[in-house]
């Protein structure tokens, strides 16, 4: 009703008048671009995720139709299951160290190889993007890291004198979250990466011209006053995807300490997920563990393009 | 002992060959921390590639050694045999996975791209909800979406097809969200006078803004291509005949330790595909962005 009111005041007619159909006239186009893809997302990713979010709230076991529980799922993650707790503060440790970190080192070899050559540019792109080219490339780290005296790191070791017998590097509860950070590290120079690059090269060159004649001194110079506000948006989209890939980790720890790893040291959010999702086919549980996750994330990605903001401004 | 210095002073222009307000401490300093991650990061693909080549003696060394003494081939010829024996023919596996990998990958950037432009550049009923639906749906862990898309795929009578596996990649949000996080850096006063020119939105897109956002839909190319080069089928598919290269090559790594060499061939292949696409990507990048330069 109140709607109606508003669109007989004739100062607002313009804004209020639009009819669907007016709307459609104007924008046809616009919206013919966007139905393909939103058909197939809508299909395929938004129904998925509504319907997971519902079955939060039952108790589902895959075989007999979902059972309505309300909170219960929430209330036994957060009150009664510590592992849960363990994992969530396993997340959130990791996600603090490597994401900012492998934010800064994505961007900061971004930046370094763009001032390279073309080709020498394209051989470290690749030399960088490496470990991430290859699904399962991280399993050498196993080898690495082998427990017996076989594995490169221990074999080292023995050979300098500095330990008498193989160190135990998986099996040891302080070992693993140092080892998991140094391999998410490491496998972590990927999208970001490969997006700041191509946002380095989508900057207008005749800037950097344009800015020396304005007496722009030298590449900190320029990286501040003339790239950064050329690439707001790759910053932002490096961002997020740098906060859904700390927050999301499984498969190097399931794959390397294995599951469960001892004394739950390198159990994540998404380990809990695969254990009750894969497991034990408790779904409604492990949608709702997946839904906090998700409002986790939504809650660090607000934040962190909040501050991001106010860097770039 | 001149003519050394003057050949590196000619190396080094060809690194300054860019601008001149750039220090020399710095550059040196800069390539030094770059080497330094560089020879960290190119470990696993020198390892890649050597274990590829060494012999059954050599794999098992202790201690163990990075680089190959007597390379070989047999783990190739190995690989060849048990190819060779499998049920549904080699080529069989292979083009099913040149399928998936370009429908999957031209449906993203082709539409991905279309729908992120209008997203990016214009304000209409229903843009922002849109905008903001995609990146939340980002943030959503694919475990458990599983199995509400198995549900829709056997109501579509989708499973057990290419469609099963390229529909919700296309339908995935990460690439519409790359195109749109570039296209936003298209100026807007080209969109406004292609307007002039009497061009609707369909005609902007592919006169302007895909020739422009050219670093961004090969980006993405390569990143897709990756992924559906290395998909299983996993439980969307399951006819032998169907199944991508990359399932029949992992089912033989899975045949245990007496498989360790030819798995380690099966590492090389799978890596190599990837990087000769990514190589030619990005060398098609160089000579685009230096032609750009010049036109």
């Amino acid at each position: 009703m109140g709607r109606q009111q508003v669109l007989s005041k004739p100062s607002d007619n313009k804004k209020y008048k639009l009819t669907v159909k007016e709307v459609w006239k104007q924008h046809k186009e616009k919206y013919l671009l966007i139905l393909p893809f939103f058909i197939l997302f809508f299909v395929f990713t938004f129904i998925p995720v509504v319907t997971s979010i519902v079955l939060s709230f039952t108790s589902f076991n895959l075989f007999e139709f979902p059972k309505f529980v309300g909170l219960d799922n929430y209330i036994n993650l957060i009150a009664f299951d510590s592992v849960f707790l363990i994992a969530v503060k396993n997340t959130l440790l990791f996600a603090i160290v490597t994401g900012p970190i492998s934010y800064l080192l994505c961007f900061m070899l971004a930046w370094i190889i763009n001032e390279l050559p073309p080709k020498v540019r394209a051989v470290m792109t690749l030399v960088f993007y490496a470990p991430s080219i290859s699904g399962g490339a991280y399993m050498i780290w196993k080898l690495i890291f082998s427990s017996d005296a076989y594995g490169f790191a221990n074999a080292f070791l023995l050979k300098m004198g500095l330990i008498q017998s193989p160190m135990l590097w998986f099996e040891t509860k302080e070992n693993i979250m140092p080892i998991l950070i140094v391999v998410q590290l490491w496998l972590s120079i990927g999208v970001s990466f490969l997006a700041f690059i191509a946002g380095f090269q989508n900057v207008d060159k005749s800037l950097y011209e344009a800015g020396s004649v304005d007496g722009v001194k030298n590449r900190w110079q320029e990286l501040w006053f003339i790239t950064l506000p050329q690439m707001k948006s790759q910053l932002m989209f490096g961002a997020v995807m740098q906060i859904t890939g700390s927050l999301s980790v499984s498969g190097i720890s399931i794959d390397l300490v294995g599951f469960p790893s001892v004394d739950y040291a390198g159990h994540t959010i998404l380990t809990h997920l695969y254990d009750y999702g894969n497991l034990r086919y408790e779904m409604g549980y492990a949608c709702a563990i997946a839904t906090i996750l998700f409002f986790m994330m939504l809650f660090i990605n607000i934040i962190v393009q909040k501050l991001l903001r106010k860097v770039a401004a | 002992m001149k003519k050394l210095l003057s050949f590196l002073r000619a190396k080094w222009r060809l690194f300054k060959f860019r601008r001149k307000n750039r220090s020399l401490a710095v550059d040196l300093s800069l390539i030094i921390v770059l080497s330094g991650i560089g020879f960290v990061s190119v470990w696993p693909l020198l390892f890649i590639i050597n274990a590829a080549f060494k012999p059954i003696s050599e794999i098992f060394l202790f201690p163990p050694r990075l680089f190959v003494q007597n390379p070989t081939l047999n783990n190739f010829f190995d690989l060849g045999v048990i190819i060779s024996k499998s049920n549904v023919i080699f080529a069989r596996y292979v083009f099913n996975t040149v399928v998936i990998t370009f429908l999957g990958t031209g449906g993203t950037v082709l539409f991905g791209s279309m729908a992120a432009f209008p997203l990016a550049k214009y304000k209409f009923p229903g843009s922002k909800l849109m905008s903001s639906t995609i990146v939340y749906s980002l943030m959503f862990n694919g475990t458990v979406t599983a199995i509400p898309n198995y549900i829709i795929m056997t109501k579509l009578h989708l499973v057990d097809t290419y469609w099963a596996i390229v529909l919700p990649v296309v339908g995935g949000t990460f690439g519409l969200y790359l195109m749109q996080n570039f296209i936003v850096q298209v100026p807007t006063e080209l969109i406004e006078s292609a307007k002039m020119d009497g061009y609707k939105e369909l005609g902007i897109f592919f006169k302007i803004i895909m020739p422009l956002s050219k670093p961004a839909w090969i980006t993405l190319i390569i990143l897709s291509f990756q992924s559906l080069w290395g998909t299983t089928g996993g439980t969307f598919i399951y006819s032998e005949n169907l199944k991508p290269v990359s399932y029949m090559l992992s089912q033989i790594i899975a045949g245990g330790i007496a498989r360790t060499g030819t798995a380690s061939a099966v590492a090389l292949i799978m890596m190599a595909v990837p990087i000769t696409v990514f190589v030619i990507s990005s060398n098609v990048l160089e000579t685009m962005a230096t032609s750009g330069l010049k036109g």
